[in-house]
C-alpha cells in the first residue's frame, strides 16, 4: 500500500514540477504577507487574475509596485484598499515565475490535518549500571575478605605468624582506596551533576530555557500556521553575526493590518490559555501605534520615535559564552543549515525553548558530521571558494576521500570560534 | 656566530656585561612560589606546603562547589524600536572622516560597529597621505571616550564651576558680556585652522566686531619657516614637499618621519623612495644632521652630529661648498666636515632630485636652508610653491604680542579653541593670570585642560568624531570630517557658538521639518547651526547635493596639484648668514623635540600613547634627558660603552632607577632622569614636551578629573625651556646640567627580551646588493644546507624529526621589509585598537609585564658614538613547527591547517611554559586583571594604588570600554595571549569570499598593522595562492632579500623579513665589521670606515 502511495507520489511530483516550482518560489518570497486562500497582510492570491486588468498586469505589480501604485489606477485602488501597505518589489522574479506563483495559488487545496509524530523518549541506563557497579563492588569485597582469611589459614598451617588482621574498617589501603572513590565520586558529582542539571560540566548551559517573554509571541502561529519565512524577521541571519530579533517597526509592517487573533486557541506550557488579541494591543503599546486612528503618535519632542513608544526588552534566551564566535550568516548563508538544526522546530513551539545544550561538543560533532559545499571541477557545481583546496580535489579524483567536511577544511580548530 | 658584525639593544649588550648574561640566561626573573621550601623534601614532609596544599584544596573546592551553584544571569535583548534601513547589527559600517588634531589633518575610513566608531583606518582616496595614518590619529579613537572629556557647558563661580544648562542661556550670558566689553577688542585664539568653511565664518564673526582680530597659534611654531618663506618667496605660507622625487634627502635636523609638519604624508613618499626594486635598485640616499637622535635620524643611510646651535652654520658651511656667497665655517669634528663635503658633492650631483628640509625654528636658517634648495633646484621640483601647505600658520611674534596686550588690559575678551598656551607656552603661569583677569574668556577646549580652568565661560566642543567639518591641509586638497556617532555629552560645535554670537541673520538657514507627525524611515534633520551652514555651504560650492554626497561618499574632494617654482628673493642671506655667525653657543645645549607618541601633549591623556614605547629610548609613560654616553660619563662617571667597564653598564641598566640630571636654562631648572643613548652629540641634552600635565590645583583628585589619570604625574614639562629671540620661539637653547644624587625610575621595555648574540637581522649597502644581491643571506642560507641532512634538499620537510602537516587550502603568511619600516609605531597603536590590547600602566611596564602584541625592536649597530640604528618589528612569526605548542601541557596553543599559531584563552591555566620556550618573547602573560574581566568582582581591587598605576581604572571606565571590538575576546587574568594575525579580520574575509564564492576575494584581507602602516612595510596574505602579493614578495620580487629571524632552529616562522639594503659607501655587511664599535669607543677620532684597522685588535667575542 505504501509502495503504491510512493509511486502515486513520484508521478505526482513529476508531472507537476511547476506546481513544485510555483509552491517554492511562494513560500520564499510572498507566504510572508499573502495566504492563497485567505486575505492575510495582502490580499488572498487565489483567483487574482481573474480581479486584474489584464493577466500580464500582475508581473508589472510584482516586479515594481512602488510605481504601479503611483501611476496605475488599479494599483492606486489596491493600495489604498490594504490601507496603503506597501508591497516589495520583487524585480529578479521573472514572468513564468510570478505565474507558476499564481497557478501554485489557484490550484492550492487547503492541507488535512497532519499527525502529531510520536518519539519515544531516550531510556536511561544509568541506574541499571550504577546497582551493577554496586554488586561488582560488593564481590570484589567479599572475594578479597575470603582471600585473606584463605592465607591466614594456610599461614596458620604452615606456622607462618602474622599477627591478627586490621579489621577491614581500620586497614590503611582500604581506607585510602575508599577516599579516593570518595573524592572521585565527589568530583564526578560535582563536574557532571547529579540530578541530570546542575554541576560544573554545565555551567553556563541552559538547554531547555523556556522563560517568560514580554509580549506571549508564538512562532507556532506565525512561522507554523501562517507560514512566514523565518528570514524575514530575522534577517541578520544570512547578513550578520547577529540573527537579531525584529526591531519594532517589522512587527508593525504586518500588525498595522492584523489586529486580532483569530486563530486556533494558543495555550501556554501549563495550559492557561493566551488571548492573542491582548498580546497586539500589547505590541501597539511599545510601537506607539494608535489603532483607533491607525496611525503613530506624533513625535513632539523630535527624538525620531512616536511618543509614548518603547523597545521591547526581550529575554534571550541563547546565550554563547563571551569567548565564542558565533556567525550565524556562516551558518545559514555558506554552510546552509536550517534555522531548525539549532533552534529545533521551532515553528511548532508557542514559547520558545532552548532546543540544543549550546556545548562544544555538539557543536563540534555537527563540525565532524556535515560536509561542506565542496566545489566539484567537473560539473563546477559547489561553492567556487573550494576550489582552492588542491590537496582534496586530488584526493577526491584519486577516490581517496568521497567529501569534504567541515572538520577537513579546519572546522574543529580553536581559532574557528575561539578569538 | 663568532664573525658577525653585532647588534645590540643596550649597553650591557654591547659590553656583554655580568649582568646581562645572567639575566639572559635566567630569562623569567619572578619571585619563586610560596612553595619554594620544598627544594629536596617530599610534599607531606614539608612543613608550610602540607598547609598550603590544603588550603588551596579548601579554597579550590569551595570556588567549584559555589560556581556549580551559580545560577545563570536573565539577559535581555533589546532591538530597535525604529531600525534605520542601512544598519544591520553585527555588521561594521565604514565612514571617511578625516582625523584633526590642531593643524594636522590626516584623511580617514573609520570603522562603526552598532553605532560606536571603534577603529580608524587610512582612506586610500586621499591623494595625500594615500591611505597612511599615524600612532596619534591611530589613537585619537581612545580620545573620543576620554573620562575627563567635559560633559555640558561650565561657568566659572569662584574656584569652582557650575554647570550651564541650556545653550540659550549660555549664549544670552556671553552676548551679554560680549557687550560689556565697551569697544576693548575681542580676541579669538585657535590653532592653525584651515577648515574653509570655519574660516569663512571666523571672517563673518570678526567683521561683526570691529577691533577684534584671529590669532593662531600653534604648540610647537614653525613660524620660522612661514617667515623665512615670505622673505624669500613673498609668501608666508609652507611649500609641498616632494620627498617621493627626491634621490638625495638631507634633513638638518628635521624629523620629517616622525613630527615634522606633516610626517604621515611625507612617511608614504619616503617610502617610495626606499623600495628596492627587483632590477636594478635604486634608493634615495638620506643624509642627517642633527644633535639628538631622532626616529627620522635614526632612519639615515649617513648621519653626522652637531651640537644644537651650530644648526645654521651646518647650512651655511653646506651653501658655501654649493658655490653659494657665503663665508663656510668649519668645525671642530672631522667627521662632520667631512660629511658636509660629501653632501654638497651629492647634492651638485643631483640638481633637481634633491631636497633639503630643516627643523629649525630659526628664521635666518630657513632662509639659508631656501638658498640651499634654490641652488641644487627643488623649487619646483621637490619642493612645490603652487600648491601651499595649510598645516601650520601661527606667527609667533603675534602670540608674544597677545600676551603682552593681556598683560597690559587692552584686551577685553579671548575666545581660546583648540590650544592650550597656559600649558605650552614657555611664560604659560603670566599667560594664565592675565588671562583669569580678563573680563571675558571662553575655552571652546573639549578637556578642562590648563586654559580651560582660567576661564569664565567653558563650552566643550565636540570631539572629531562626532562633528561635520571640513580641511584643506594643502591648497584646492579637501578632505571632509564627518560624524560617526551622535555627540556623547552635551557639547556644542566651536562654529555654532561664533555664528550664534554673530547673528547674522542671512547666514543661518531657517531650521526645516516642523511637522510633528512620526514619519517610519524618515531621518531626522540635524538643528545644529553649523551643520545646517556647512551643508549649505558645501552643496552650494559643489552644486549639487549629488556631488555632496558623493564627497561625503569618498572623503576627499580630488583634485589635481599642481607642481611649480616660488619667484625666489635672495637678498636676506647675507644679512641671515651673518646672524648666524653670531648665534651663542654654550658648553652644553638643550634641544627640545616632540615624541611620536605624546606629541604636544595635547593628547596626553591618551593610555594608549603614553604606553607606546618610543621607537628610540623604548620608554613609556616618561620624559627624560636624552644624553650621550661621553656626556654621561662626564656627568656621572658611567662609562657605560666600554667594555673594560662593565660593571658601569650594569650599574646604569639593571634597575629602572636612573640618575637624575639638573638642567637649567635661564634661572628654570628641570630635574630629569637621565637615559643613555649612543648617537647623540656629546654636548647636547634633547628632552621632549608635551609631558607634565597638570592643573592649577596639587590635589590627586582634581587632577584626575581635569588632566586624567594617564596624563597626570607623567614626566614633567619642559615648555619653559623655549626661548624667544624677538621674532620666534627658539627650541634649542644654551643650559647648565649638573649631577644629582637623587634617582628617578623609568619605564623601558628594551631589554624584555634577548637576541644572545643570535643573528636575528641581516643588511648591506646597495653597492654590494647591486654586485650580488644573494651575497646579503649567505649566512642563513649556509645555516640552511648545515641542517639539512646529507642527499636531501629541502629544509622545511627533511631538516626535522616532527612530520611535516599541509596546508591545504589557505596559508597565511607575512612579510615585513625592513628597509622600509621607519619605526614610526602606527602598526603598535593599530594592534592595540583592533585587539583590544590592555594597558598595564607604569610599574607593570617596569616589570616586563607589558602586554603589546606587537612590538618594534630596536637594535644599534657599528660605532657608539655614530651607531646605525635599525628597527625590527616582532609579532608571534606562527611558527609551522612552534616550540611554545611542544610545552603546553593542556593544548591551549596549537597550529591551524592556515598556519596560524592559535591561542585558545579559556583553555588557557598559565602555566607560561610556552613564553617560556618561544625563541622570539612575543608571547604575553595576563600578570593581573587589568580589564576586569575576571567574573570575580573585587579582583582588581587590590592592584589599585598599590600595584598599577590609577590608569588601569580609567580604561576600565564604561565609556572607556566603549572602544572595545566586539569580535575580540577581552583577555582575564592568568592566560597568556599573543599577536593572532588578527583572526577575525581573516574569517571575516573568508566568510565574504565564501558567501561570493570567489576565492581571490582572500587577496583584500588586511591586518590591522598592514593597514595603519604609512610605508606599505608590511604585506600580508596566503602563500599558497601565487597570485597574492604575499607569494610574489616572497618567492619573486624580494626572494633575494627574504629571511626569517632564527630560521636555524627550524621552527618554520610564517613571518619573513626582508634584509634591509643602506644606501651608503660605508661597509654595512653582516661580517666585515667585526667587532669595530667596541674598539673605536676608545678612540676619540673616528673615521668613517674604521673597522679594517681596528680588526686586529678586537678580542674574540663570545
Amino acid at each position: 500500500m505504501r509502495f503504491v502511495a510512493s509511486l502515486i507520489l513520484i508521478g505526482f511530483i513529476s508531472n507537476n514540477s511547476v506546481f513544485a516550482q510555483g509552491e517554492a518560489l511562494f513560500k520564499a518570497n510572498c507566504a510572508n504577507c499573502h495566504k492563497p486562500d485567505a486575505d492575510f497582510t495582502g490580499p488572498a492570491l487565489k483567483g487574482v487574475r481573474e480581479k486584474e486588468p489584464s493577466k500580464e498586469w500582475a508581473y508589472k505589480w510584482v516586479k515594481n509596485s512602488p510605481v504601479v501604485r503611483e501611476t496605475d489606477p488599479y494599483g492606486k485602488a489596491l493600495f489604498a484598499k490594504w490601507n496603503k501597505t506597501p508591497m516589495t518589489a520583487f524585480s529578479n522574479l521573472k514572468d513564468e515565475e510570478i505565474k507558476s506563483i499564481l497557478d501554485y495559488a489557484d490550484a492550492y487545496q487547503p492541507p488535512a490535518a497532519a499527525k502529531g509524530g510520536n518519539n519515544e523518549p531516550a531510556q536511561d541506563n544509568s541506574f541499571l549500571f550504577g546497582i551493577l557497579t554496586l554488586i561488582l563492588a560488593i564481590v570484589a569485597f567479599i572475594l578479597l575478605q575470603v582471600n585473606s582469611n584463605l592465607r591466614k589459614l594456610s599461614d596458620d598451617k604452615d606456622g607462618i605468624f602474622r599477627g591478627e588482621p586490621v579489621p577491614f574498617y581500620r586497614n590503611k589501603t582500604y581506607l585510602m582506596a575508599g577516599v579516593l572513590l570518595l573524592a572521585a565520586v565527589g568530583m564526578y558529582l560535582t563536574m557532571s551533576g547529579w540530578n541530570g542539571k546542575g554541576g560544573g560540566m554545565n555551567l553556563g548551559r541552559q538547554q531547555n530555557y523556556q522563560p517568560e517573554q514580554p509580549i506571549f509571541y508564538s512562532h507556532k502561529v506565525h512561522a507554523g500556521t501562517n507560514q512566514i519565512s523565518c528570514l524575514y524577521c530575522h534577517g541578520g541571519a544570512q547578513d550578520s553575526k547577529q540573527a537579531s530579533i525584529p526591531s519594532v517597526n517589522v512587527c508593525m509592517n504586518c500588525h498595522m493590518a492584523v489586529k486580532e487573533y483569530k486563530g486556533e486557541a494558543i495555550t501556554r506550557e501549563d495550559g492557561t490559555a493566551v488571548n492573542g488579541t491582548a498580546e497586539i494591543q500589547k505590541l501597539y503599546a511599545y510601537a506607539g501605534w494608535n489603532p483607533a486612528t491607525k496611525s503613530y503618535n506624533p513625535d513632539n519632542n523630535k527624538d525620531g520615535i512616536p511618543d509614548g513608544a518603547s523597545p521591547i526588552q526581550w529575554i534571550k534566551i541563547h546565550n554563547l559564552p563571551d569567548h565564542v564566535y558565533f556567525n550565524h550568516s556562516q551558518h545559514i548563508k555558506v554552510g546552509k543549515q536550517q534555522c531548525q538544526t539549532c533552534h529545533g522546530n521551532i515553528q511548532e513551539m508557542a514559547e520558545v525553548k532552548q532546543f540544543a545544550d549550546l556545548s562544544m561538543g555538539w557543536c563540534v560533532n555537527c563540525h565532524r558530521e556535515s560536509k561542506v559545499d565542496f566545489y566539484n571541477r567537473a560539473d563546477s557545481t559547489g561553492n567556487k571558494f573550494y576550489s582552492i583546496y588542491e590537496k582534496f580535489h586530488t584526493d577526491i579524483k584519486n577516490h581517496k576521500m568521497d567529501s569534504v567536511t567541515v572538520e577537513n577544511i579546519g572546522g574543529t580548530e580553536c581559532q574557528k570560534c575561539h578569538y | 656566530m663568532s664573525n658577525n658584525k653585532q647588534y645590540w639593544q643596550n649597553f650591557g649588550d654591547l659590553t656583554q656585561s655580568d649582568r646581562f648574561k645572567q639575566a639572559s640566561e635566567k630569562e623569567f626573573q619572578e619571585e619563586l612560589l610560596p612553595l619554594e621550601e620544598l627544594d629536596g623534601k617530599g610534599l607531606l614532609d614539608a612543613k608550610t606546603p602540607r598547609r598550603d596544599f590544603l588550603k588551596y584544596l579548601g579554597f579550590t573546592t569551595a570556588a567549584a562547589a559555589v560556581a556549580a551553584g551559580c545560577e545563570m544571569p536573565v539577559r535581555k535583548a533589546v532591538p530597535y524600536l525604529q531600525k534605520p534601513d542601512t544598519v544591520v547589527p553585527g555588521v561594521a559600517d565604514y565612514y571617511a572622516s578625516t582625523y584633526v588634531n590642531a593643524g594636522d589633518a590626516i584623511s580617514v575610513v573609520v570603522k562603526q560597529r552598532d553605532g560606536r566608531p571603534i577603529k580608524i583606518e587610512g582612506n586610500d582616496l586621499s591623494p595625500l597621505t594615500k591611505g597612511a595614518t599615524s600612532a596619534q590619529c591611530q589613537a585619537s579613537v581612545l580620545d573620543l571616550y576620554d573620562p575627563t572629556r567635559l560633559r555640558h557647558p561650565l561657568q566659572k563661580s569662584g574656584t569652582d564651576y557650575k554647570e550651564i544648562t541650556n545653550f540659550e542661556s549660555l549664549d544670552k550670558l556671553v552676548g551679554k558680556a560680549i557687550t560689556g566689553l565697551a569697544g576693548k577688542a575681542l580676541v579669538l585664539l585657535t590653532s592653525t585652522i584651515h577648515s574653509p568653511s570655519t574660516l569663512q565664518i571666523i571672517s563673518e564673526f570678526l567683521a561683526k566686531y570691529p577691533g577684534s582680530k584671529h590669532v593662531q597659534y600653534d604648540a610647537v611654531s614653525y613660524s620660522g619657516m612661514l617667515q623665512a618663506n615670505e622673505a624669500t618667496y613673498g609668501k608666508r605660507a609652507l611649500p609641498q614637499y616632494r620627498f617621493n622625487e627626491a634621490k638625495t634627502i638631507v634633513s638638518l635636523g628635521a624629523d620629517f618621519l616622525g613630527t615634522w609638519l606633516t610626517p604621515t604624508e611625507f612617511s608614504k613618499q619616503y617610502a617610495e623612495t626606499k623600495k628596492v626594486a627587483t632590477k636594478n635598485p635604486e634608493l634615495s640616499r638620506h643624509i642627517h644632521f642633527e644633535s639628538m637622535m631622532s626616529m627620522t635620524g635614526s632612519n639615515a643611510d649617513d648621519r653626522y652630529t652637531h651640537k644644537p646651535s651650530e644648526t645654521g652654520a651646518v647650512a651655511l658651511a653646506i651653501l658655501a661648498k654649493l658655490g653659494g656667497a657665503v663665508n663656510a665655517p668649519t668645525f671642530k669634528d672631522v667627521r662632520l666636515n667631512k660629511g658636509i663635503e660629501e653632501t654638497a658633492i651629492l647634492l651638485a650631483a643631483t640638481k633637481g632630485k634633491a631636497l633639503v628640509v630643516c627643523g629649525s625654528n630659526d628664521v635666518n636658517v630657513q632662509i639659508v636652508v631656501n638658498a640651499i634648495n634654490e641652488a641644487i633646484g627643488a623649487n619646483g621640483t621637490t619642493i612645490n610653491w603652487a600648491a601651499t601647505s595649510n598645516v601650520r600658520k601661527g606667527i609667533d611674534a603675534d602670540m608674544v604680542k597677545l600676551s603682552a596686550d593681556m598683560a597690559s588690559g587692552t584686551i577685553g575678551g579671548v575666545l581660546v579653541y583648540d590650544c592650550n598656551p597656559v600649558y605650552t607656552l614657555a611664560d604659560g603661569a603670566s599667560f594664565a593670570k592675565s588671562l583669569a583677569k580678563l573680563p571675558l574668556s571662553v575655552s571652546f577646549n573639549t578637556t578642562m585642560d590648563e586654559t580651560a580652568e582660567q576661564c569664565k565661560f567653558i563650552i566643550p566642543s565636540h570631539h572629531w568624531l562626532e562633528s561635520w567639518g571640513d580641511t584643506e591641509a594643502v591648497s584646492g586638497n579637501i578632505s571632509i570630517i564627518q560624524p560617526l556617532i551622535n555627540p556623547l555629552f552635551k557639547t556644542r560645535a566651536f562654529q555654532t557658538s561664533l555664528i550664534k554670537w554673530s547673528t547674522v541673520a542671512t547666514i543661518v538657514p531657517p531650521v526645516k521639518d516642523t511637522t510633528k507627525a512620526f514619519v517610519p524611515g524618515n531621518v531626522l534633520e540635524s538643528t545644529d547651526v553649523y551643520d545646517n551652514y556647512y551643508k549649505t555651504y558645501w552643496v552650494g560650492k559643489l552644486g549639487s547635493a549629488n556631488a555632496w554626497n558623493k564627497v561625503l561618499q569618498d572623503g576627499v574632494i580630488k583634485a589635481t596639484t599642481p607642481v611649480g617654482g616660488g619667484a625666489y628673493n635672495g637678498n636676506k642671506l647675507t644679512e641671515a648668514a651673518t646672524k648666524i655667525a653670531a648665534t651663542k653657543q654654550g658648553e652644553y645645549e638643550v634641544v627640545l623635540y616632540q615624541k611620536i607618541g605624546i606629541g604636544t601633549g595635547a593628547q596626553a591623556n591618551n593610555p594608549w600613547l603614553q604606553e607606546l614605547p618610543d621607537p628610540i629610548t623604548k620608554v613609556t609613560w616618561d620624559n627624560y634627558a636624552m644624553v650621550s654616553p661621553a656626556l654621561a660619563k662626564a656627568m656621572f662617571g658611567l662609562d657605560v660603552a666600554n667594555k673594560d667597564t662593565k660593571r658601569d653598564a650594569d650599574k646604569y641598566e639593571v634597575n629602572p632607577e636612573k640618575p637624575v640630571l639638573k638642567i637649567t636654562v635661564n634661572g628654570k631648572n628641570l630635574e630629569l632622569p637621565t637615559l643613555i643613548i649612543p648617537g647623540l652629540n656629546n654636548n647636547t641634552v634633547a628632552i621632549a614636551v608635551g609631558y607634565g600635565r597638570k592643573a592649577a590645583s596639587d590635589d590627586n583628585e582634581v587632577n584626575y578629573e581635569r588632566i586624567g589619570r594617564a596624563a597626570y604625574k607623567a614626566g614633567q614639562n619642559a615648555y619653559p625651556f623655549v626661548g624667544f629671540d624677538g621674532s620666534t620661539f627658539l627650541y634649542n637653547t644654551v643650559a647648565t646640567v649638573t649631577k644629582t644624587s637623587e634617582t628617578y625610575a623609568v619605564a623601558q621595555t628594551q631589554v624584555h627580551g634577548f637576541t644572545e648574540g643570535r643573528p636575528v637581522i641581516y643588511e648591506t649597502n646597495l653597492e654590494s646588493y647591486r654586485k650580488n644581491p644573494l651575497e646579503v643571506l649567505a649566512e642563513p642560507r649556509h645555516e640552511r644546507e648545515l641542517i639539512t641532512p646529507n642527499g636531501k634538499e629541502d629544509f622545511v620537510k627533511d631538516a626535522t624529526i616532527y612530520p611535516n602537516y599541509e596546508k591545504p587550502g589557505i596559508k597565511w603568511g607575512m612579510s615585513i621589509d625592513l628597509n622600509t619600516c621607519t619605526g614610526c609605531s602606527a602598526c603598535v597603536v593599530a594592534c592595540n585598537a583592533e585587539n583590544n590590547v590592555s594597558v598595564v600602566g607604569k610599574i607593570q611596564v617596569q616589570r616586563a609585564h607589558e602586554m603589546h602584541w606587537l612590538r618594534i625592536d630596536r637594535y644599534f649597530t657599528g660605532d657608539v658614538e655614530n651607531p646605525d640604528v635599525i628597527f625590527q618589528p616582532m609579532m608571534c612569526q606562527h611558527c609551522d613547527n612552534a616550540p611554545c605548542e611542544n610545552v603546553c601541557p593542556v593544548a591551549a596553543t596549537n597550529h591551524s591547517s592556515e598556519g596560524l599559531n592559535q591561542m585558545t584563552y579559556n583553555r588557557c591555566i598559565g602555566t607560561r611554559y610556552c613564553a617560556n620556550n618561544c625563541p622570539y618573547k612575543v608571547r604575553r602573560f595576563n600578570w593581573l586583571d587589568y580589564n576586569g574581566a575576571d567574573s570575580f568582582d573585587n579582583n582588581q581591587k587590590p592592584l589599585i594604588g598599590t600595584d598599577t598605576n590609577e590608569v588601569i581604572t580609567q580604561m576600565n571606565d564604561d565609556l572607556t570600554r566603549m572602544v572595545l571590538n566586539p569580535d575580540v575576546t577581552v583577555r582575564a587574568r592568568g592566560v597568556i595571549e599573543k599577536c593572532s594575525f588578527c583572526v577575525q579580520r581573516l574569517q571575516e574575509n573568508k566568510l565574504e569570499a565564501k558567501k561570493q564564492q570567489d576565492p581571490s576575494l582572500v587577496r583584500n584581507v588586511k591586518v590591522a598593522c598592514a593597514q595603519a602602516c604609512p610605508s606599505n612595510s608590511i604585506t600580508f596574505g596566503n602563500v599558497n595562492d601565487k597570485e597574492s602579493e604575499i607569494y610574489k614578495v616572497r618567492n619573486v620580487e624580494q626572494a633575494n632579500r627574504t629571511f626569517y629571524v632564527m630560521e636555524q632552529l627550524h621552527v618554520l616562522p610564517n613571518v619573513s623579513y626582508l634584509a634591509k639594503i643602506r644606501n651608503t659607501d660605508r661597509e654595512v655587511n653582516n661580517g666585515n665589521e667585526r667587532e669595530h664599535h667596541v674598539a673605536a669607543a676608545h678612540g676619540a677620532e673616528h673615521k668613517i670606515d674604521a673597522g679594517a684597522e681596528h680588526k686586529a685588535e678586537a678580542p674574540a667575542h663570545h
